[in-house]
């Protein structure tokens, strides 16, 4: 059952095969026994699971619900849930219950899931290997001991290792992406403005979007469809119509113009990954698309830019955390002072203090021209380099991260090299562009098979294209379908 | 460039983040390497663009209708205030 | 050494909107703490801020009303600081491109002397909560209700040369926010506030001195005597071979005097960054024209009219346009009663406003309507009482609320026009006062007001007074 896609799952919950009380009691059997060993939750929601479990099986019985009644889920816990333990995976938060739904929550609650927990993640997001985690770090079910990348760890360790079917995302830098590369998903960060932001937690205001962690394009389709849309809580939302993703999942993939990012191929690329991609792309042209080489020449502007932008805006959306309203306060703070400077000090973990005095640096008086304002016209010059190759081609392609899973701890001692991870995927958020990455082969390392993603970009709104074009990839193969060793 | 201990003790405070003793040379050292790697974009060559601060440009804000759509919810937020008497946040003396 | 004044203004006015500038919370002033503090309000995690369009219609007035220019394309930005009434750890402001740059405004003096004072900008922004000293073993409370009140932060040149031009000024603003209706004025409850730039340098020099800025002094009659005292301070600081500090200073209104606020002191560096929450607000022509189309006549304008149209001068012009609601009144009393602009003023300028002062009520509080003032005035008009009787019935209409006519007739007030009554009363008074009588026609031409004296005494001040100064000339005479 737990093998089964969000597709078949929901069909199945239709057609009577399986409740979803039957199906949720599976899940969360999962998640008791394998659970721990991944440590991919911060928090089950057993009780809530099993009510939602209930009211989509009464719902199911009078034929009503739709597409993904009944089907459970994971929420990764940047996104607040009312009533129910809401952390980011930090001490900071650690004992924080929102007293609303995020948009994104409430819009799957609507669609009928059953909600079976928060996953762990990167404090505040800020991280590309889940190891930043107040809660530990999360292990790839492909090989324990490795990351599963970040920030989205626990979303994709738990949804490769089938204990929940589907799970939300966030991507700032790649938080989507590069974790479901590192654990064989399909994972979708759609156009800035697409879906709402409202009870996501920020990280970096102008670059985080929330999206899907999926086992096959047409799961993320259904999913993402369920959370998109206007909203008038957020002032960036963007009132558009939202296609039906799955009904256009059927675009051939002849005359697909595919751009091929040629900074993106250089130095830093595993060539075993690169060979993997190398390969995709030799399928893609084989059913008709046409491949061209584009060249960016911003990109390579990309990391540093993020790391000012990003920071700067961390540094301002977590000054709330003070200690005041809600999340951890210091014992006895002798002055005003004290209150906000160990509260602050000890509610953050190491790379979240980095990176608000990184951002509080860059805003700096006598700093902000040369860093913040020179990194805001970086960030025009690589929107437009997307902008221009848009006039050529569909899509772009590249690989979504340089390397397969590493080790845990191998670059948590070196900002920098960590940082360089998301250098593939930092482009796609600078500039608002949607992006998706899909399973396309494996690499073995130590004698393990990991997986290799690569990643396609599209023009603003254009998340139907990329998920058929991956929908087309994934009908002519079958890495997606590959379960980790103990999971299947 | 590099950061020195006082530049980044001011940093710290201007953050209210409290640094101990034995963390500080280790947000020295990582801080400037940080500043050092995004340094990079002064060599971008920007004369004339307009800086970028939202991703999609034509994007303008919307307005709200002036309309009252909240009830009192006090209780049910301050049941994760860490200190509250008489429906008051409470902190340290503040000194004006 | 001769000193010159400089000052510049930054007043907040609370934009009189009903629900907060980026929430649906209300604005109510005096609820219970927090109860008016939403989510976003709060800065709960993970919420975000939707703007009032009537907070941005509300700047556009008082732009149009300023002949300032109106920015296309203006940007919300953060200003980063810490503290406790400030939920998010920053306030939403705008700080590159406010929203109203480059107007004007003309101040009158007491003198009668016309400036011209320079505003700078105008920008939105969202009020902080306030923090409650009472003592709560020895912590501060802190209570959110206003965070997130619309303000429109109206800041001026220095162009003023005195305390007296600054109040001017401030007057002036407070006149046209409530004229525009985007600001109760009230000072009592913060909704009407004023930080004040003061700096003195020797007259002749061009550049302007160090300036202190003195924070929220909450009345008309603070603001000019904590400016009075901090241009003493500072001169006396210079005379003395001192130096002034660039500080923000708080005034002590026990005290008289202000003082460095040390909550204050350390240089903040405030690291302004455009708001990644809101988008850029654009204002078009059709959204100016719309409000340009509904803004209401502005003192300035009205006060013109009341020279013009009611012959009135431009002192009392400028007094009974003070106000939208006095003008109003004053208006409703010149319309009933058919005119007479003169006598109207007069009245309104006079017992009207002296009553509403000792009670301390406002205009819009007077225990006489407008209607029922016309009514007192339309009986002096027909001579059915005089001046001074009218006072009379007016306190008698103040304190119980009935109508003239009603006054007069229960009092038996009615004026005596019949000349054979006041010839006999005149007759009456020079039979008893044969002294007098002989001294007024030996040349004593003073004594005539005794005599109008005693006849008013005999007549309980009812003998209209024309006509007894025309009888009694005659009889006098012989």
């Amino acid at each position: 059952m737990h093998t089964l896609t969000v597709s078949e799952l929901a069909a199945g919950l239709r057609a009577r095969k399986f409740s979803s009380l039957d199906l949720t009691l599976h899940f969360l059997g999962r998640i008791e026994r394998l659970g721990p060993e991944l440590n991919a939750f911060v928090t089950v929601t057993a009780d809530r699971a099993l009510t939602d479990a209930r009211a989509a099986d009464e719902a199911l019985a009078k034929g009503e619900g739709g597409p993904l009644t009944g089907v459970p889920v994971a929420h990764k816990d940047i996104f607040c849930t009312d009533g129910i333990r809401t952390t980011c995976s930090s001490k900071m938060l650690s004992s924080f219950v929102a007293p609303y739904d995020a948009t994104v929550v409430s819009r799957w609650r609507a669609a009928g899931t059953v909600l079976l927990g928060k996953t762990n993640m990167d404090e505040f997001a800020m991280g590309s290997s889940n190891e930043t985690s107040f809660f530990g770090p999360v292990r790839n079910p492909w090989d324990h001991k490795r990351v599963p990348g970040g920030s989205s760890g626990g979303s994709a360790a738990a949804v490769a290792a089938c204990i929940a079917p589907a799970a939300t995302g966030t991507d700032t830098g790649g938080s989507i992406r590069q974790p479901a590369a590192l654990t064989n998903l399909t994972g979708i960060k759609p156009t800035y403005g697409r879906v709402s932001r409202y009870g996501m937690i920020a990280f970096a205001s102008s670059l985080d979007q929330a999206g899907v962690l999926a086992r096959s394009a047409e799961d993320a389709a259904l999913l993402l469809e369920a959370m998109s849309g206007f909203d008038p809580n957020d002032s960036t939302s963007v009132d558009r119509p939202v296609p039906n993703y799955a009904a256009e999942l059927n675009q051939p993939l002849k005359g697909l113009r595919v751009g091929i990012i040629r900074e993106f191929f250089g130095e830093g690329l595993d060539p075993a990954v690169e060979k993997c991609v190398r390969a995709a792309i030799g399928l893609l042209q084989q059913e008709g698309a046409v491949i061209k080489d584009v060249s960016l020449p911003s990109l390579p502007l990309s990391v540093p830019t993020y790391y000012v932008v990003a920071p700067a805006e961390c540094s301002s959306n977590l000054s709330r955390f003070d200690g005041v309203r809600f999340g951890h306060r210091c014992e006895q703070p002798k002055d005003l002072l004290d209150l906000y400077q160990r509260s602050r000090g000890e509610g953050f973990g190491a790379e979240v203090k980095r990176r608000i005095m990184t951002g509080t640096y860059v805003l700096s008086a006598g700093y902000y021209d040369a860093y913040y304002l020179q990194a805001q016209k970086c960030r025009a010059l690589i929107a437009s380099d997307f902008a221009r190759a848009f006039n050529d081609v569909d899509v772009v392609l590249s690989p979504t991260a340089p390397t397969a899973a590493f080790e845990l701890g191998a670059k948590t001692s070196d900002p920098i090299a960590m940082y360089l991870n998301d250098i593939y995927s930092i482009a796609a958020n600078l500039a608002g562009l949607p992006g998706i990455s899909i399973p396309c082969g494996f690499v073995n390392e130590g004698g393990k098979d990991l997986p290799v993603g690569l990643q396609l970009v599209g023009p603003h709104f254009g998340e139907s294209r990329l998920l058929s074009v991956s929908h087309q990839y994934q009908r002519h193969t079958d890495w997606h379908k590959r379960i980790a060793p103990g999971y299947a | 460039m590099s950061l020195t201990r006082t530049q980044v003790e001011g940093i710290a405070h201007l953050a209210r983040l409290e640094i101990t003793e034995a963390q500080m040379p280790v947000y020295v050292e990582s801080l400037s390497r940080i500043i050092e790697f995004v340094e990079q974009l002064a060599a971008a060559d920007t004369a004339g663009v307009e800086p970028m601060a939202h991703p999609l440009a034509d994007q303008v804000q919307r307005l709200r209708p002036d309309a009252v759509s909240e009830t009192d919810q006090r209780e049910k937020f301050q049941q994760n205030a860490p200190s509250v008497a008489a429906g008051l946040y409470l902190v340290p003396k503040v000194i004006e | 050494m001769n000193w010159e004044t400089v000052i510049g203004l930054e007043i907040h006015a609370q934009l009189a909107t009903r629900s907060k500038i980026f929430s649906g919370s209300a604005t109510a002033y005096g609820a219970e703490p927090n109860t008016q503090a939403n989510l976003v309000d709060l800065g709960y995690p993970g919420v975000l801020p939707v703007l009032n369009g009537e907070a941005v219609r509300m700047a556009i007035r008082f732009a149009v009303a300023t002949g300032s220019k109106i920015s296309r394309r203006s940007i919300f930005a953060r200003k980063n600081y810490f503290y406790p009434d400030l939920p998010k750890g920053y306030q939403i402001s705008q700080y590159e491109r406010p929203v109203v740059e480059n107007g004007s405004l003309e101040i009158v003096l007491e003198d009668g002397t016309r400036k011209t004072i320079g505003i700078t900008r105008a920008h939105l922004e969202e009020d902080a909560g306030k923090s409650l000293h009472e003592d709560f073993h020895g912590l501060s409370g802190i209570d959110l209700n206003r965070a997130g009140t619309p303000l429109l932060e109206i800041v001026s040149e220095p162009d003023m040369r005195s305390a007296k031009e600054a109040i001017a000024y401030l007057k002036k603003i407070h006149t046209l926010v409530r004229y525009l209706e985007i600001c109760d004025g009230n000072m009592q409850e913060g909704s009407f506030r004023c930080d004040a730039n003061v700096s003195v340098r020797p007259v002749g020099q061009a550049e302007f001195g160090t300036r202190a800025e003195i924070k929220n002094v909450n009345s008309f009659r603070f603001v000019e005597r904590a400016i009075n005292y901090e241009v003493e301070r500072q001169i006396e600081l210079l005379e003395g071979g001192g130096k002034v500090k660039q500080e923000t200073r708080l005034y002590d209104a026990d005290k008289g005097e202000t003082r460095s606020m040390r909550s204050k002191e350390e240089a903040n560096d405030y690291r302004y960054f455009p708001d990644p929450d809101l988008l850029p607000l654009v204002i078009d022509e059709a959204t100016i024209e719309q409000v340009r189309a509904t803004m209401p006549e502005l003192p300035d304008e009205k006060a013109a009219r009341f020279v013009r149209d009611h012959g009135l001068s431009e002192y009392d012009a400028g007094v009974l346009t003070s106000s939208r609601e006095l003008a109003g009144y004053y208006e409703t009393v010149v319309r009933k009663l058919g005119g007479h602009a003169k006598l109207a003023a007069n009245w309104v300028m006079g017992d009207l406003s002296g009553a509403l002062n000792k009670d301390a009520l406002d205009i819009g509080q007077s225990r006489v309507s407008a209607d029922a003032f016309a009514g007192l005035l339309a009986r002096i008009q027909d001579n059915t009482i005089s001046g001074k009787i009218a006072k009379e019935v007016f306190e008698a209409m103040w304190s119980d609320g009935k109508g003239a006519d009603e006054i007069i007739e229960a009092k038996g007030l009615r004026q005596i026009t019949d000349t054979s009554a006041i010839e006999s009363a005149i007759d009456d008074v020079m039979a008893k006062n044969p002294g007098q009588l002989a001294d007024y026609r030996s040349g004593k031409d003073k004594l005539f007001g005794f005599f109008v004296g005693q006849v008013m005494k005999a007549t309980g001040g009812k003998a209209n007074p024309a006509q007894l100064n025309d009888l009694l000339k005659r009889k006098l005479a012989g």
